[in-house]
């Protein structure tokens, strides 16, 4: 709320606006040549072919083209939807359970519980792909190999298998994310007054029902946010298939994801232009999975207000 | 009844314990690793005690990488870019919250429709400008573009306009104060928790940053640790007790502060998504 201030004080909220201004100022200088201008350039080298040194040269939508007839192209978009589905979908239906028993009175060590859930999510991805990389190592003798063994199942090529690949990164992404969904979660479940589930149980209504009833509904803001960035997040997936791969990161298809191919087409081919031109694709995938998200989670909303009254 | 309500908690603690050991356990077989040579990641059954080749394995690390200089180089950068990021979103904070000036509904939306903007979009001619400025290889080029962080701005006008009250502004204003002063000696000292919670988002977030720092660093005494570690596995034959020593003595900084302020960090995360 700004001030209420009389006409004599004019020249002093001159003096406001341009002290507003100046202190909003840093952000949109730097914005304008870090943010935007990069933005905008992008649109304009996707129309162009660029090496990065020589003449740009107008090419049409000639980069598109190349990009949307690259099978790897499409392979890449197929690994990181697969992957960011089982990645993070299972990560809604665990964290919520996670949050619900971290959220119930009884529950002794209740601060050791949820610090020690939230643990991963301290470690920088590099450092969870690594990790992950030794225990998913494509050795006979690798502990996930040992594990899956002990289970009477054969030992899997985890980094050069079809769905070794995928099932080890989407593994790695839901263990370092699951402790902060949970956290989101949880926070939901403390906002939810205790009174309705005292009305609830005085009514006779079973823990399933409270929980159909009360607390999915009023978790739903909630999951629709953690859903929104988690689809944000998986579309950009880059660094652990990247760190997990290793030197063969980029020359194999089975984990590549859209960011990996543009990387790939901007810095190791030198092909500025198809770069762009997928960055632009990928930049159209997001609005339109961000938009898909809102009007699916707006209808959602709609049907748990019904629901409640 | 009472035996099937003691059944359920039982099958509660169950689920806990067992999702709290797969939490914890990766951050323990890391330090086994890291304290055994690499051939004992071959044997059967798998070594779970710790060895004797910590220091060892280390050493390897430090032959392979830069390791303190890239561990030196990330802590500069993430504190310059927290310090930074500060600045600009508590000023900016504060003319959005407390200021009346044309244009402000639409300067402070577009600031948030910048959230929508992947940064992979702007990533080649980031590139391309910071090598034409000659900044590729320097700290400044690998955290100049974090500098943009339309969410603290976001998080700074909502604690500012809640905590800071406009009688408390304009008593000062009566008492003469420029409005830089206000900012200084008013509104700083009430938002310093707003800056924890703020600061911790934004340093933990830039401690584990990789895919520009991998764009713009290639000398290896530029190199952030994420980079440095990244590096470590770039060759077919790897050591894996090499790797995880490197990632083991990277990371216990981190889990240590966290330890040391874990609800501080719990509520970080609470506050900078729900609001």
């Amino acid at each position: 709320m700004a001030f209420t201030r009389k006409r004599k004080y004019r020249s002093e909220a001159t003096k406001d606006k341009i002290s507003a201004y100046l202190y909003i100022s840093p952000f949109f200088i730097i914005f304008a040549i870090i943010g935007l201008y990069p933005a905008i350039f992008s649109l304009y080298l996707a129309f162009q072919k660029w090496n990065g040194l020589g003449e740009m040269s107008f090419v049409g939508l000639h980069n598109f083209t190349v990009v949307l007839q690259d099978p790897i192209f499409w392979k890449s978009l197929y690994n990181t939807v697969v992957m960011g589905i089982m990645g993070t979908a299972p990560q809604i239906i665990v964290g919520i359970i996670l949050a619900f028993i971290l959220n119930q009175a009884y529950l002794k060590f209740k601060n050791t519980f949820r610090a020690m859930v939230f643990l991963p999510y301290i470690t920088s991805m590099v450092a969870v792909a690594l990790v992950f990389g030794v225990f998913f190592s494509s050795n006979d003798t690798a502990l996930a190999n040992y594990i899956l063994n002990l289970f009477g199942m054969d030992s899997v090529a985890w980094k050069t298998s079809e769905w070794g690949a995928k099932i080890a990164i989407s593994i790695m992404v839901f263990w370092r994310w699951i402790g902060y969904n949970t956290i989101i979660y949880l926070a939901g479940l403390q906002s939810i007054p205790k009174d309705l589930y005292e009305a609830a149980r005085i009514d006779g209504a079973s823990i399933l029902q409270q929980l159909r009833y009360i607390t999915i509904p009023l978790l739903k803001p909630f999951i629709v946010l953690t859903v929104f960035f988690s689809t944000v997040g998986a579309l950009q997936l880059f660094t652990e298939p990247t760190v997990f791969l290793g030197s063969s990161a980029f020359s194999r298809t089975e984990a590549m994801t859209v960011v990996m191919y543009l990387y790939r087409d901007a810095f190791s081919l030198q092909s500025f232009g198809t770069g762009s031109a997928t960055a632009v694709i990928l930049l159209f995938i997001i609005v339109v999975a961000s938009a898909i998200n809102t009007y699916l989670t707006s209808g959602v909303r709609g049907k748990g207000k019904g629901m409640k009254s | 009844m009472i035996k099937n309500f003691k059944l359920g908690r039982f099958f509660v603690y169950l689920f806990l314990i067992v999702a709290a050991f797969l939490s914890v356990f990766p951050f323990y077989w890391m330090f086994v690793m890291a304290t055994r040579p690499s051939a004992a990641y071959n044997s059967i059954p798998p070594t779970l005690t710790p060895g004797d080749q910590l220091v060892e394995n280390f050493q390897k690390v430090l032959e392979k990488i830069p390791f303190f200089g890239a561990m030196f180089n990330t802590l500069i950068m993430c504190l310059v870019v927290t310090l930074v990021v500060l600045l600009i979103s508590s000023l900016a904070g504060f003319a959005f919250a407390k200021f009346k000036f044309p244009g402000k509904n639409i300067l402070f939306v577009s600031i948030l429709l910048t959230m929508i903007i992947p940064p992979q979009l702007g990533l080649i001619p980031q590139y391309y400008l910071v090598a034409k400025f000659g900044l590729l290889d320097t700290l400044f080029g690998a955290m100049v573009i974090f500098f943009l962080n339309p969410l603290g701005i976001f998080l700074m006008r909502q604690y500012i306009s809640q905590s800071v009250s406009d009688e408390l502004i304009e008593a000062a204003k009566l008492d003469g104060c420029s409005n830089f002063r206000i900012f200084r000696s008013i509104v700083l000292p009430i938002i310093l928790p707003a800056f924890a919670t703020l600061g911790i988002i934004v340093f933990t977030a830039t401690w584990g940053e990789f895919l520009w720092q991998f764009t713009v660093l290639r000398d290896p005494d530029m190199y952030t640790i994420q980079v440095a570690l990244s590096s470590m596995n770039t060759t077919s034959n790897v050591d894996f007790g090499m790797i995880l020593s490197g990632v083991f003595w990277a990371t216990i900084p981190l889990v240590i502060v966290f330890l040391m302020f874990n609800k501080l960090f719990i509520a970080s995360i609470t506050e900078g998504s729900v609001k």
